[in-house]
């Protein structure tokens, strides 16, 4: 079958829906469901969208506007879209749908009230699917417009088109800053760098109202596969890397680290320092570097110490180089950073080693690097696979903080026995109701969360959002830190009451905190807040899943009595109770803030 | 490049009809149009015009695109506009 990250539009097009057929036939596909609000015709996004989403895991339903009626739908007769019930609604519009345009004659001191009247108008589309819906809201601004008509003034006349959107442009990033659940889709960058003389098509246009090429169709449905795997949690996190002629020029085994091309020497140096520039700016913005190289390891490693390198060894959060396949390597890596295959990309000059990788672990993403390293930072761009959709201090801490892991196991040997490990360690946890500030966090680890996860639901941000204001619910969240840095918010636990009971409908952890005592402080969190509401038994339940098989025995190593099952639970599912009269607390290594319960969030 | 004959642009057109109306072994013949074969409404024809644009390497300009009314007349456009 195609792969769709790099085929043709008209490979897709020719057989789009046999290549429906074929993609909707995977299992376990995920449902989401899209409402599109356009202000042309939507249909091509949505065939392309389609596909695109059947190939990331999702089995998306989709519901349309009415032709150019993304106002209406949405503001004045909204009954059609709230019966569809959408996960996540786009807002298609663009320069054309611009109503409040200045005219010519426009002033500087004019001009922000014209921005104002456009943006006033999908405040009210934001407001209403805000107030109507339970949904994460996707809003494209806007491309630069077809025609200069003031050619070079357009952009810094008052009365220039172009000067209007890009001052709406800017309006719309203020605006949608202090709206959670609107995301901004950046159209005038997607549009910019494809190319606006690519962008529009007026034969198309006139004949269907259909105003985009298919090539930028498709550009706009693989930003909008990414935003929405972003929101699942299904963005990549770890950047694997060869080093001989893909983080510098030549084989370092062979002429030298000081032969090596790196550096403002020689044209070639100077694009390979680039790359190491762009792979830096990922790893700052919390993408995890990995090193995967054919090589002996002190070799390899006397590359960073190149006086000109960009990347330094403290960058690399995983660094394997050796003789074995690079899949073995890969798998190794993933299990010392804890993260999952699904979030890997593999990047290497070599095409042997990535069909080897693509073939043992499909799973993982390649890239085609192409033979230039000039190329090589536009062939990761072109995947959007570290599609971020907040930056938050946990995303800009991350790469320290996986280097501290590192430490974690170093100092680990060091004491006699494990306790005294976990007391040197110094851990303090806040462990409190869900807030407004963490719900995005916690949906995001209900979605990216396989391993230590009891149950396997997962939640939307708005899910959650609603579950937070639920007294029938009782959700704490974890933060854990240490005296080596801050791991986040790293647990979740939720329930929901009945009657004197509560049952545990999710418990889950992140594993970069295993077998640190997380889950004992969580559990006497959930017990003292389970009691102070006049709850007497907790039920946990455990649904198998591939990946989960660490948690099989979670509730009995908590003091948990199996108890019969329910019918109604999946196969192979096992339940479990805890009385909680004469409970006996068992967290015996971390410190529990008591704070910030009153703080207004 | 062997030159298009109306045999093999129907030959080339018939995958596409069949995919995008999603009809297995439709019969396309000249007098075939919107009127008389299955699923062909205005999305589909949308399809159909970008596909078929894109399959031979043709452009239709908006004036032609109205003139369409039958498969014939999509297969002489495509002679027409090819030969150029």
């Amino acid at each position: 079958m195609l792969n769709l990250d790099s085929c043709s539009i008209d490979d897709i097009l020719m057989q789009r829906k046999s290549l429906r057929r074929a993609l909707s036939a995977a299992e376990g596909l995920q449902d989401v469901r899209i409402a599109i609000l356009g202000g042309s015709t939507t249909s091509e996004i949505v065939n392309l969208l389609e596909l695109l989403l059947l190939q990331s895991g999702f089995r998306p339903v989709f519901h349309e506007s009415e032709y150019g009626r993304y106002f209406e739908d949405a503001v004045l007769d909204p009954q059609s879209l709230i019966d569809f019930r959408p996960d996540i609604v786009y807002i298609h519009t663009s320069c054309l749908n611009v109503q409040a345009a200045p005219p010519l004659t426009c002033t500087e001191a004019e001009l922000p009230n014209h921005v104002e009247a456009e943006l006033a108008r999908y405040r009210q589309v934001w407001n209403a699917l805000e107030a109507n819906l339970s949904c994460q809201i996707i809003q494209n601004n806007f491309e630069m417009p077809p025609y200069a008509v003031l050619g070079n003034m357009d952009a810094a006349s008052p009365g220039g088109l172009s000067r209007f959107l890009l001052q709406l442009n800017i309006a719309f990033a203020q605006e949608i800053a202090s709206r959670p659940r609107v995301l901004l889709q950046d159209v005038h960058g997607i549009a910019a760098r494809f190319g606006v003389g690519r962008w529009f098509d007026w034969n198309r246009y006139f004949n269907y109202k259909l105003l985009l090429t298919a090539e930028a169709n498709l550009e706009l449905a693989r930003s909008l596969n990414s935003l929405v795997k972003a929101l699942y949690g299904k963005s990549r996190k770890v950047l694997v890397l060869d080093l001989d002629n893909t983080l510098w020029g030549g084989v370092i085994g062979d002429d030298g680290v000081d032969q090596i091309q790196i550096g403002r020497e020689t044209p070639v140096g100077e694009a390979y320092t680039a790359f190491q520039q762009y792979c830096l700016a990922l790893r700052n913005r919390g993408v995890l570097l990995a090193v995967c190289s054919k090589n002996n390891e002190d070799i390899a490693r006397s590359g960073f110490g190149h006086p000109s390198t960009i990347l330094k060894l403290e960058h690399i959060s995983c660094f394997k180089a050796n003789w074995d396949h690079k899949h073995e390597n890969i798998r190794t890596i993933a299990k010392e950073l804890n993260l999952g295959i699904d979030s890997f990309v593999f990047f290497d000059d070599n095409p042997a080693e990535r069909a080897l990788v693509s073939a043992q672990l499909p799973i993982v993403a390649v890239p085609e690097p192409g033979d230039d390293v000039t190329g090589y930072a536009a062939a990761i761009e072109h995947g959007r696979y570290f599609e971020p959709i907040s930056l938050s201090d946990e995303d800009l801490g991350r790469a320290a903080l996986y280097a501290s892991n590192v430490q974690r196991a170093s100092l680990e040997a060091e004491f006699s026995t494990y306790e005294d490990y976990l007391d040197s360690l110094e851990m303090s946890a806040e462990i409190e109701p869900f807030r407004s500030v963490y719900l995005e966090r916690i949906a995001q680890l209900t979605n990216k969360t396989n391993q230590f996860n009891l149950t396997t639901r997962r939640y939307t941000v708005s899910e959650i959002q609603s579950i937070s204001e639920d007294p029938g619910y009782i959700g704490l969240y974890g933060r854990l830190t240490d005296r080596l840095g801050d791991n986040g918010l790293v647990s979740v636990v939720l329930g929901h009451r009945d009657g004197n009971s509560i049952h545990m409908d999710l418990w889950l952890m992140s594993c970069r905190v295993l077998k640190r005592g997380m889950e004992a402080a969580m559990l006497d969190a959930l017990v003292e807040r389970a009691v102070a509401s006049g709850i007497l038994t907790i039920h946990g339940y455990y649904f198998p899943t591939r990946k989960n098989v660490m948690v099989a025995d979670f509730y009995p190593s908590l003091g948990f009595l199996p108890c019969p099952l329910q019918p109604e639970l999946p196969e192979g599912a096992t339940a479990w109770t805890l009385d909680l009269s004469g409970y006996v607390k068992r967290n015996k290594h971390i410190k529990i803030e008591e704070q910030i319960r009153d703080q207004p969030y | 490049m062997t030159s298009l004959t109306e045999d093999s642009i129907f030959a080339g057109m018939q995958p596409i009809f069949e995919d995008i109306l999603d009809a297995p072994d439709i019969e396309l013949t000249r007098s075939s149009s919107a009127l008389n074969l299955p699923n062909w409404d205005s999305l589909a024809h949308l399809e159909i015009m970008e596909t078929v644009q894109r399959r031979f390497k043709v452009k239709f300009n908006i004036l032609e695109l109205q003139k369409l009314k039958t498969v014939g007349d999509l297969v002489d456009l495509i002679l027409e506009k090819s030969v150029k």
